[in-house]
């Protein structure tokens, strides 16, 4: 037992002193190996980064909201078909409302993009909410400053608007916002809350925080015609359990309100974050399988690389070899010499992978919040670990049935 | 007491489809603290017969009992083993590990051995202590002259403590006062008691050893007591 150590022990020296000898060998060998690894590390950590940002948003939307739209967001009906829907409109959802028993709450959205300044600040193509004070509650906001409009303020189409963090933030970026008088494609608006920061980048335009809210009747009256666009009804369940059973009485209320005969199809479509995360799953299972292929494939272009070098090192070291099969090596210490030595390759070659994936996570950080976990390092070291093992077999196993006469005899 | 045995052995190589008979039928035998020179022009089947006493290769025929035990039968491990605790050896190239300095050169046997750090250290020490290298342990083979190289190679194989020390041409890469230092050297390592097996193609070095076997096509040609040795006088300077 205790042999074995020493032999390791004996083995890790050379391994140590091999790659010591030959630098620039070893370092150009390692590249694949820092490339896999780093890739593998970068992959891994960029996805934890999208699913959190994603979990993130989820969370701001709320999980048990309906959107009732005009679009489905995902689907295989053809675009056309549901270009040639009718538009929704505020009269439809006035009936929708009565017919509806089960939500705690709905509201009516529609949005438009204007401008927005504060003096000679300003923000362009900033998505406008309008909707009524019932969309506070189809979802999760918090306020850093003030309220959200209030229902009379709502039902009167006031002038007066709650602003996403980042807007807030881009308009006021020292004032205090509350009672400001701003500008949204030359209307006069009185600012009345600022929300906090909510969702993630991953939403986009969606995003709250670049999203100012007003009333959706003062909407109409400035920028867009009722009868032109549509809207969007937001429709809370009682409970995240009872999602299922508001859908169905959503659907038979919007057939209803829509008057369609038991044979016609939905000419709307009831949306669910759900049928969003179900695609976003796809989408990064897809950038898994080809990361994980592409990862794959250049550690194993880098074992090769490994295994070539350690073949032309054994070939070298014959002679050495044969010196200390005659002073007593067995067989199982140069395996393991040979073994470790391109096992050290590659842990060095992880370890430098590791550290350039860290660095580069740094600057990813700036866009996607995310950061390396103690999984990918321990993936990465076992990683590098057992590519050394794997390319080193072969060249060790040659070194170790070496014949001891005919290595001492090799010039 | 007899250290080495060998009865009627022979090896045959096979090189494509020819038969080589590099030794016929050998039989010798080798007692302890004897200084023998294995002698013998090349093609002789010498160095095959140096690789068989030194365990590295066995007999294709024959029996060959070292210190009672049967070589021919061993497997790999076993000997390794034995090479590593019974047989010193020493080279014509030196065959030092060029990245290593001398004591840990020296140390490498004790390694495979399974001797402790400090154990080992102290008796790599010793060893080149011996050889009269006490100062130049921490130097590499290439911050050594031949000479000196030669006698790191004697310290390595003497670390061990070994049965035989087998020397295979170990003054051919050397000037002749050199090599005269280095036999003097084995002069001193057979009167402290050991046992020697000197293999070389010179007349006058063999003519150190107490007793030369000289080997033809395969055959031992003859095996004598020296009358008169040799016994080298040259001062050791360091």
């Amino acid at each position: 037992m205790e042999t074995i150590f020493l032999e390791i022990k004996e083995a890790m020296f050379i391994a140590l002193r091999a790659i010591q000898a030959n630098k620039v060998r070893s370092i150009l060998t390692m590249l694949g190996i820092v490339i896999g690894v780093a890739s593998v590390v970068l992959m891994t950590t960029a996805i934890k980064g999208i699913d959190n940002s994603f979990q993130k948003g989820m969370s701001a939307l709320g999980s048990d909201i309906l959107y009732v739209d005009k679009w489905a967001w995902f689907t295989n009906t053809d675009w056309w078909k549901m270009r040639n829907r009718r538009n929704m409109t505020m009269d439809e959802y006035n009936r929708f409302k009565d017919l509806v028993k089960l939500p705690s709450a709905t509201a009516p959205t529609t949005t438009t993009r204007q401008v927005v300044k504060y003096q000679n600040k300003k923000v362009d193509g900033v998505f406008i909410n309008g909707s009524t004070a019932d969309y506070l509650k189809t979802t999760n906001f918090t306020f850093a400053q003030g309220r959200f409009y209030s229902d009379i303020e709502g039902k009167g189409s006031r002038y007066v608007a709650v602003l996403g963090s980042e807007i807030a933030k881009g308009l006021f970026p020292t004032e205090n916002a509350i009672d400001k008088i701003i500008k949204l494609g030359g209307q006069n608006f009185r600012v009345v809350g600022v929300l906090d920061e909510q969702g993630s980048f991953i939403l986009g335009s969606f995003n709250p925080d670049r999203q100012v809210f007003i009333p959706i009747g003062t909407i109409f009256k400035s920028f867009t015609s009722q009868s032109f666009g549509t809207i969007t009804f937001n429709v809370k369940a009682p409970s995240p359990t009872l999602v299922e059973e508001t859908k169905d009485e959503v659907e038979s209320a919007m057939r209803k309100v829509r008057g369609l005969k038991f044979d016609e199809p939905n000419d709307f479509s009831i949306n669910q974050q759900e049928s969003l995360k179900a695609n976003i799953d796809k989408i990064v299972g897809v950038i898994q399988i080809a990361g994980l292929f592409i990862t794959g494939l250049s550690l194993f272009v880098g074992a090769i690389g490994i295994m070539n070098i350690m073949f032309v090192s054994v070939k070298e070291r014959t002679k050495e070899i044969g010196v200390r099969k005659a002073i007593g090596a067995k067989r199982r210490t140069i395996l393991g010499q040979f073994i470790l030595e391109s096992s050290f390759i590659c842990l060095f070659g992880g370890l430098i992978g590791l550290l350039i994936a860290v660095l580069l996570s740094m600057a990813v950080n700036q866009v996607l919040p995310t950061s390396i976990q103690y999984d990918s390092v321990i993936l990465a070291i076992s990683i590098s670990l057992i590519t050394g093992v794997v390319a080193g077999f072969a060249p060790a196993y040659t070194a170790a049935k070496m014949d001891p006469v005919d290595a001492l005899r090799y010039e | 007491m007899n250290i080495i045995n060998i009865e009627n052995v022979a090896k045959v190589y096979k090189v494509g489809s020819e038969e080589v008979h590099a030794l016929r039928d050998i039989s010798l035998r080798i007692d302890k603290n004897e200084y023998v020179a294995i002698m013998g022009p090349s093609g002789s089947g010498k160095s095959t017969l140096m690789n068989m006493l030194g365990c590295l290769d066995t007999p294709s025929s024959g029996k060959y009992e070292f210190t009672g035990s049967n070589v021919s039968q061993m497997t790999d491990n076993e000997l390794a083993k034995i090479r590593n605790k019974e047989i010193g050896f020493v080279f014509q190239t030196f065959n030092l590990l060029p990245r290593s300095n001398a004591l840990h050169n020296v140390e490498l046997p004790l390694i495979y051995a399974g001797m402790h750090s400090t154990e080992r250290k102290e008796r790599a020490q010793e060893a080149l202590e011996s050889v009269g290298l006490g100062d130049r342990i921490h130097h590499k083979p290439n911050e050594l002259s031949g000479g000196q190289r030669q006698r790191v190679a004697v310290a390595r194989a003497l670390v061990t403590r070994p049965s035989i020390i087998l020397a295979d041409e170990p003054t051919g890469n050397l000037d002749s006062k050199t090599g005269e230092e280095i036999m003097l050297l084995f002069n001193q390592i057979y009167e402290a008691g050991n046992t020697i097996i000197l293999v070389t193609h010179e007349e006058y070095i063999a003519e150190h050893a107490a007793r030369i076997i000289r080997i033809k096509d395969g055959l031992v040609e003859s095996d004598e007591i020296v009358a008169k040795r040799y016994i080298p006088k040259v001062k050791v300077a360091n």
